[in-house]
């Protein structure tokens, strides 16, 4: 069953970049792609496979392979199959930082995505505050209702800041709130690369604190785990990936909620594994995502994280359902 | 001989609390016996867990396994000595039984590699000690409770520590189920493991423990064989309630009969968590 989910989801990847690639207002047959990617054919196909589709496949693998590793470490911090960035507001926290750091001229490689790191350890420490002070950060329903809270105010603020800034200084509001991978450069995908490989690494590192975690605070540190340390740097790099997909391409909910479980529910259950696999898989959901999100009405697109919230939402409902019975 | 834990003048105070929720508790619990802390509610039991598993920081005294502090052994170092089974575990994300066992090397483990030389066999002799073989590929969450208990022992053996400390471990079992682990502990007392247990079943406590340590809001009540810490008296004076002890009939034990409250309308006994 392991090795099997490892093939389906390699060649789901595979062909979910291929259509990315593919699919689009003009139209392109594999061979035209295939040639293209080696550099062969006319020079528009080329230009349109090299210099547009291929970083846009690359970027939405990259947000994707991140938010699938955050959420499977949210989860497991958190012990809670409803965790994940966006829902926990520490994407809107992100995206609040990224803006601000437009707004006040910041705008650079490493300021944008630090200033949304900042905001999602904010919003992250505000949400685990709040719940907190409501009762408990254990409670599921106080530790969402805190992360919805403060995702709204988020998405406020960046509302109020695109309206005060001066035009053309920051991206749409909605590119921000909704995401996408349109526009996306090989600077952007780079830099990206580079916060995924840090944050990501660092949560393959550490995954076998989270398989003891998973067992709740007395039980890891019966097994020999520093319960504070090793769930708040878990934490934190989630933290780190969510900020990096928001710095680069908006909001994209859901994704960390649903990968992790069509992870789990193919028999991954260690960490390190499941972290690897969420990351393929998110890659390719997301690649997905884009691909629907420019097809369905062309040349008009829809918002990358509408497409995603549209799958989103209902498994949402499904997972939390299967909580309550269990509970 | 050196006891398997030794608490010396152990005192705790929870953060934001007033009193010490533990002050100044010293015993020791020896290998090859059963030692069973017991007393009411609040009383300072589960603190004392807290505190060997560094949960909460000891405001003063010392923990000692096997005669080292726990100042001077990593918390990895303590799992290797110590196996726990906590009051309340269960995985956030179901996972086989075989999964669970063998969390019980991660003391072991490096970061790489998720086995050590020898973890195989130790998760082998575990299952067997704790006869949990019968069900490794079922999930957790499709155990009874009975079941999950002794998975729960099988994971705390294969930390191949030489003592077991068990947070009220056969809480919600029947009495079967409660009798069959309290019999494995027993067993593995035999074998020579030192067997720390906490729990609020004083007859089973008369019959099977060698040690008793009555705790009374954080302080030690009266600690001694059973015999001599059961008696009507003390037991009365601790938990506040009337009652008598009996003997056992099957064994000869002291056995703890609860009286009913001589007027029901006249009892006002403060709620306690």
């Amino acid at each position: 069953m392991r090795a099997r989910f490892w093939i389906v989801a390699s060649l789901g990847l595979a062909a979910a970049a291929l259509l990315g690639v593919a699919l689009g207002p003009v139209g392109l047959s594999p061979a035209a792609v295939w040639a293209a990617l080696a550099g062969h054919g006319d020079t528009t196909t080329v230009t349109i496979v090299q210099a547009i589709r291929l970083p846009r496949v690359a970027l939405a693998a990259l947000v994707g392979a991140a938010l699938g590793m955050s959420g499977a470490a949210m989860q497991g911090t958190l012990r809670n199959g409803l965790a994940e960035p966006y829902l926990l507001g520490v994407s809107g926290g992100a995206a609040v930082g990224a803006v601000a750091a437009i707004a006040f001229h910041w705008n650079t490689v490493v300021g944008v995505p630090l200033a949304a790191f900042a905001g999602a350890a904010g919003a992250a420490a505000l949400v685990l505050t709040i719940a907190r002070i409501a009762g408990g950060r254990a409670d599921v329903r106080l530790l969402l209702m805190a992360g919805v809270v403060v995702g709204a105010f988020a998405n406020a603020a960046i509302m109020v800041a695109y309206a005060t800034a001066p035009p053309e200084s920051v991206r749409g509001a909605l590119w921000w709130m909704m995401g996408s991978v349109d526009g996306a450069e090989w600077q952007r995908v780079t830099w990206l690369a580079a916060y995924v490989v840090i944050g990501g690494g660092a949560l393959i590192v550490w995954a076998r604190d989270l398989d003891a975690l998973a067992l709740g605070d007395d039980g890891a540190a019966a097994l020999g785990v520093d319960v504070e340390r090793a769930s708040r740097r878990a934490y934190l790099a989630a933290a780190l990936l969510a900020a990096s997909t928001v710095a680069a391409a908006g909001l994209v909910g859901f994704v960390g909620l649903v990968v992790p479980h069509m992870v789990r529910a193919a028999g991954l259950r260690q960490y390190r594994t499941l972290l690897c696999g969420a990351a393929i898989v998110g890659a390719a959901l997301v690649i997905s995502a884009d691909v629907v999100a420019r097809t369905v009405r062309p040349p008009a697109e829809l918002p990358l994280g509408a497409v995603t919230a549209l799958l989103g939402v209902p498994f949402f409902l499904f997972q939390l359902r299967r909580l309550a019975a269990r509970s | 001989m050196t006891a398997a834990i030794e608490f010396r003048d152990a005192r705790v105070r929870y953060a934001g609390a007033g009193g010490l929720a533990v002050a100044g508790v010293t015993f020791a619990a020896q290998s090859g016996n059963i030692t069973a802390v017991t007393g009411p509610n609040g009383s300072g039991k589960s603190t004392l867990v807290k505190a060997l598993l560094r949960r909460v920081p000891l405001a003063g005294g010392d923990i000692a396994i096997g005669g080292v502090t726990l100042g001077q052994m990593s918390l990895r170092d303590a799992a290797r000595r110590a196996a726990v089974v906590p009051q309340r575990e269960e995985p956030a994300f179901p996972m086989t039984v075989r999964e669970y066992i063998a969390l019980g090397r991660f003391p072991y483990a490096s970061v790489w590699s998720t086995s050590d030389p020898g973890g195989d066999r130790a998760v082998t002799a575990a299952v067997e000690r704790a006869g949990v073989g019968g069900f490794l590929e079922r999930h957790t969450d499709e155990l009874s409770g009975g079941e999950w208990q002794r998975v729960r022992i099988a994971r705390a053996l294969a930390q191949g520590g030489r003592l077991l400390v068990l947070d009220e471990p056969t809480t919600f079992l029947d009495v079967g189920h409660e009798m069959a682990v309290f019999e494995l502990l027993a067993e593995l007392a035999r074998d020579g493991m030192g067997v720390l247990l906490i729990t609020h079943q004083l007859n089973l406590v008369a019959r099977f423990a060698q040690h008793v340590v009555l705790l009374h809001a954080g302080t030690i009540a009266a600690q001694g064989p059973p015999n001599a810490v059961m008696t009507g008296g003390i037991l009365e004076r601790v938990y506040d309630w009337p009652l008598v002890v009996a003997r056992d009939p099957a064994v000869g034990a002291p056995m703890l009969i609860p009286l009913r409250a001589p007027s029901p309308v006249t009892v006002h006994r403060p709620m306690e968590t």
